[in-house]
């Protein structure tokens, strides 16, 4: 296992490939733009507000994906001692915590024409703030602490303790009575989006995944020079 | 048409203030992590030209060194 994680494996991948996923990332995203913002049709109920899902869901979805697996490599470097995981989980938070910002920020403009507020004190946007706050944790925890074992062990007790609020923010809108809505695609049970405006979500989803793994391809290699810098140091 | 597409009947401002923050995020974060990685590959490079033949030698002799200095401002 420790082979595919080796820093030198990874980095002959991670420093060649941002340029062929920003290529990839331009085209995903001016498709998904258009069907988006043209395409798709409008909602019986919300009218053209609906447009703002293609940016709020996506948004949501990938901020609590990149937390699981920050919390699950925090587990993983626990139990294997192996430091990449942290380099690794160092790298995804950036865009995990942009990505919660936008899901706030877009989902307080969805909210005034179909709430009538920009923001209300619910289970599921409360808990969404407590991510955003986590991650908040988490970034600055990196920043503070110089002691690498130290700092290592911090974000990862931050990231074990935050992942508990990721199965609170799926399950709110069915624990409480939430002004925001029950989730509308499932995985597991049927969905009751239609297709037209299925086939748009799913490519602003893959568009943003792509944005993602950009902005963590660029963020490890960063990570990884700087620990190269510390190593002509002591040559 | 456009006309249209601007106002959406009257959704405008709220739909292009959501997806304008979104790719505001984009680029920013985008130029914020890009000039983060050229700064550390700058420095890489200066201290690289700062070593000593012999040490130079030694940090050529990894394989991940000649990757950086080969990869420098290719981003």
């Amino acid at each position: 296992m420790y082979k595919y994680f080796s820093i030198n494996k990874l980095f002959s991948i991670t420093s060649k490939a941002p340029k062929y996923v920003l290529f990839i990332l331009i085209i995903v995203l001016s498709v998904g733009l258009t069907e988006a913002l043209y395409l798709s049709p409008e909602d019986y109920k919300q009218g053209h507000s609906v447009r703002i899902m293609y940016v709020h869901v996506p948004s949501a979805w990938i901020s609590l994906g990149i937390f699981s697996i920050i919390a699950l490599l925090s587990v993983g470097s626990f139990i294997f001692k192996n430091k990449n995981f942290s380099i690794i989980s160092k790298s995804l938070a950036p865009s995990g915590f942009i990505f919660n910002i936008i899901a706030l920020v877009t989902g307080s403009i969805w909210g005034k024409p179909t709430w009538g507020t920009w923001w209300a004190w619910d289970a599921r946007i409360t808990s969404m703030l407590i991510l955003a706050l986590f991650y908040g944790m988490y970034l600055l925890a990196w920043r503070v602490f110089e002691d690498k074992e130290q700092v290592i062990k911090i974000t990862s007790i931050i990231a074990i303790l935050g992942v508990i609020n990721v199965p609170i923010i799926k399950f709110s809108v069915d624990w409480w009575n939430t002004l925001h809505q029950t989730a509308s695609v499932n995985v597991l049970s049927n969905t009751s989006i239609h297709t037209s405006m299925l086939i748009p979500l799913g490519i602003m989803t893959a568009a943003f995944v792509l944005f993602s793994l950009l902005i963590f391809l660029m963020k490890y290699n960063t990570e990884l020079i700087k620990i190269k810098n510390k190593g002509l140091d002591r040559l | 048409m456009i006309n249209e597409i601007i106002s959406m009947n009257g959704y405008g401002s709220y739909v292009w203030s959501a997806f304008s923050f979104t790719l505001l995020s984009f680029t920013s974060l985008y130029f914020l992590t890009k000039s983060q990685l050229i700064k550390e590959q700058s420095r890489f490079v200066s201290k690289f030209g700062s070593l000593t033949k012999e040490k130079a030698r030694v940090a050529k002799s990894q394989n991940i060194n000649k990757e950086i200095l080969s990869n420098t401002y290719k981003v």
